[in-house]
C-alpha cells in the first residue's frame, strides 16, 4: 500500500467534513425554523465525527499526528478541503444548495470506498453511508419543495446553484497520487466520483424545476487539494482554534 | 453481586462480564443497556500469567460522533473493573457494523413504553422515507403520524408528529 497516497485521499476527506461540519454548526441557534436549526445542527455533529474517525486512522495505522493535533495544531496551509466547504454559510439558499452538492459527493465517494482494500477505510465507509444517506435524504427534500416553491425560491435556488457550481466541481480536484490510488485498488478516482455525482444529481435538479448550470473548466476552483486556500479558512481556523490556542500544550 | 461471584470463583469469565454490562445503560436512553442496544460486539479474557487476567470489550458505535460513546466506555470499564479484573480495555472499533436491527426486540419494547417509537426493521432495504414512515406513535399507538424532520435532538432520533393525539413524538431512526 502507498503510504503517502492513502493519507493524502484520508486527509482530504477529513478536512472536508472538518470543516464543512464547522459551517454546518454555524446554523445551531439561528436556523430559519426549528427542524432545519436541528438538522445543521445534527449533521455538524455527525460530519465532525466522521472527521474524529478518519483522523483516528490517520493515527493510529498511517501514523500522523494524534486527531486534536491535526484538527486544531495545523496551519492553513496544511489543510486540505476544498474551497467549497469553507465558504460562509451565506443565506440558507446557499447552505442547502451546498449540502445537496456535497454531501451527494460525500455519499458517492463513501459508497466506492466501500470496495476499499484499505480495509479500515472500507469498514468505515459501511458506517458513515448509513449516516450520510439522511443528510442527502435532508437535501433532496429541500432542493425539490423550493425548486418548485415560490418564485422567490426558485429564483433564490437557481442563483445558489450557478454561484455554487464551479466551487462544487472543485471537490473533484485530483492529486498527484490518482492513478496509484486506483490501481491499488484504495480508490475509484475523482474522475470516476464526478461522473456517478452528475449521473445522481442531474435528474434531481431536473426535477426541482432548476437549471444545471453549464460548465466552464476555467472557471473550476481548485487549489484548496495543495493547500491553497480561499480568504475565508484563515479566520475559521482562528477561531475553532481559539480556546486551543489560549495554552497550545494544556492537557484536556 | 461481586461477592457472590467471587465466592464461586467464576467472577473473571466472559458471561460475568455479559452480566453486568446489563448495568451500564445508554446515557441517552437511560432505560436500555448497552446489551439492549446491541453495541457490544465481543467480550474476550486473558490471561498472560497464571496469576493475572484481563478483560477486553469491544464495541462499536451506533452514530460515528455519539458523543455517548465516552461516556458509555468510561461506565463499562468501571463496572468491568469492580469484578477484579487485573486490566481491563474498552476498545470502539467498526469491524461489527451497527445497525438499529442490533437492537433486541425486548429493547424495542422498552423504547416505545419511554416514549420514543422504536426503529422499524431494515434488513437489507435501502433507507427511504417509506421505511421511516413505518412507525406508530408511542402515545396512543395510531400509525397516522407524519415525518416533521429526520433530525432530533440527538443523532438516532427523528422526530414525527401524530394526526390522531395530536402529540409530537420522537422516534430511534433507522440505520
Amino acid at each position: 500500500m502507498n503510504t503517502a497516497a492513502v493519507k493524502d485521499l484520508l486527509l482530504k476527506m477529513a478536512d472536508d467534513a472538518l470543516i464543512i461540519g464547522h459551517r454546518n454548526s454555524e446554523w445551531t441557534g439561528i436556523g430559519p425554523m426549528l427542524e432545519e436549526d436541528l438538522a445543521f445542527s445534527s449533521m455538524a455533529q455527525d460530519k465532525i465525527g466522521h472527521a474524529q474517525a478518519l483522523y483516528t486512522i490517520l493515527h493510529e495505522i498511517l501514523g500522523e499526528a494524534n486527531p486534536d493535533t491535526l484538527a486544531f495544531k495545523r496551519e492553513e496551509k496544511q489543510f486540505r478541503c476544498c474551497q467549497f466547504v469553507e465558504q460562509p454559510i451565506g443565506e440558507y439558499d446557499f447552505s442547502i444548495i451546498r449540502q445537496f452538492l456535497f454531501d451527494h459527493a460525500e455519499l458517492i465517494r463513501y459508497d466506492l470506498l466501500t470496495q476499499s482494500s484499505f480495509q479500515a477505510v472500507a469498514q468505515l465507509a459501511k458506517k458513515v453511508k448509513g449516516e450520510i444517506k439522511y443528510h442527502v435524504m435532508h437535501a433532496d427534500t429541500f432542493v425539490k419543495q423550493l425548486g418548485k416553491g415560490t418564485e422567490e425560491s426558485h429564483a433564490r435556488l437557481q442563483k445558489a446553484l450557478n454561484n455554487s457550481w464551479h466551487l462544487a466541481l472543485g471537490i473533484f480536484e485530483k492529486s498527484e497520487f490518482e492513478d496509484v490510488l486506483i490501481k491499488d485498488g484504495i480508490f475509484a478516482g475523482e474522475e470516476a466520483l464526478k461522473n456517478r455525482w452528475l449521473e445522481k444529481i442531474t435528474p434531481i435538479i431536473q426535477s426541482a424545476d432548476l437549471k444545471l448550470p453549464v460548465t466552464d473548466e476555467s472557471k473550476i476552483v481548485y487549489g484548496g487539494r495543495k493547500g491553497f486556500h480561499s480568504e475565508y479558512l484563515k479566520p475559521l481556523l482562528d477561531e475553532m482554534c481559539e480556546v486551543v490556542r489560549t495554552d497550545i500544550n494544556a492537557e484536556w | 453481586m461481586v461477592n457472590e461471584l467471587t465466592a464461586n470463583g467464576s467472577q473473571w469469565t466472559e458471561a460475568a462480564v455479559w452480566q453486568v454490562l446489563e448495568n451500564v445503560k445508554d446515557p441517552e436512553i437511560p432505560v436500555l443497556s448497552v446489551i439492549d442496544m446491541g453495541i457490544i460486539t465481543a467480550v474476550q479474557i486473558s490471561n498472560p500469567k497464571p496469576e493475572t487476567r484481563n478483560a477486553i470489550v469491544i464495541m462499536t458505535p451506533t452514530f460515528v460522533g455519539c458523543p455517548a460513546i465516552e461516556v458509555m466506555k468510561k461506565n463499562i470499564y468501571e463496572e468491568v473493573k469492580k469484578l477484579g479484573f487485573d486490566e481491563v480495555k474498552v476498545q470502539v472499533d467498526f469491524d461489527v457494523k451497527w445497525t438499529s436491527d442490533r437492537m433486541k426486540p425486548e429493547a424495542k419494547i422498552k423504547l416505545e413504553k419511554f416514549g420514543l417509537a422504536p426503529p422499524p426493521e431494515m434488513k437489507d432495504e435501502e433507507l427511504s422515507e417509506e421505511m421511516l414512515n413505518r412507525v406508530r406513535c408511542p402515545h396512543c399507538g395510531s400509525t397516522d403520524t407524519t415525518l416533521r424532520s429526520s433530525f432530533g435532538s440527538t443523532l438516532c432520533r427523528a422526530i414525527r408528529f401524530c394526526f390522531n393525539c395530536k402529540q409530537g413524538f420522537e422516534q430511534f431512526k433507522p440505520i
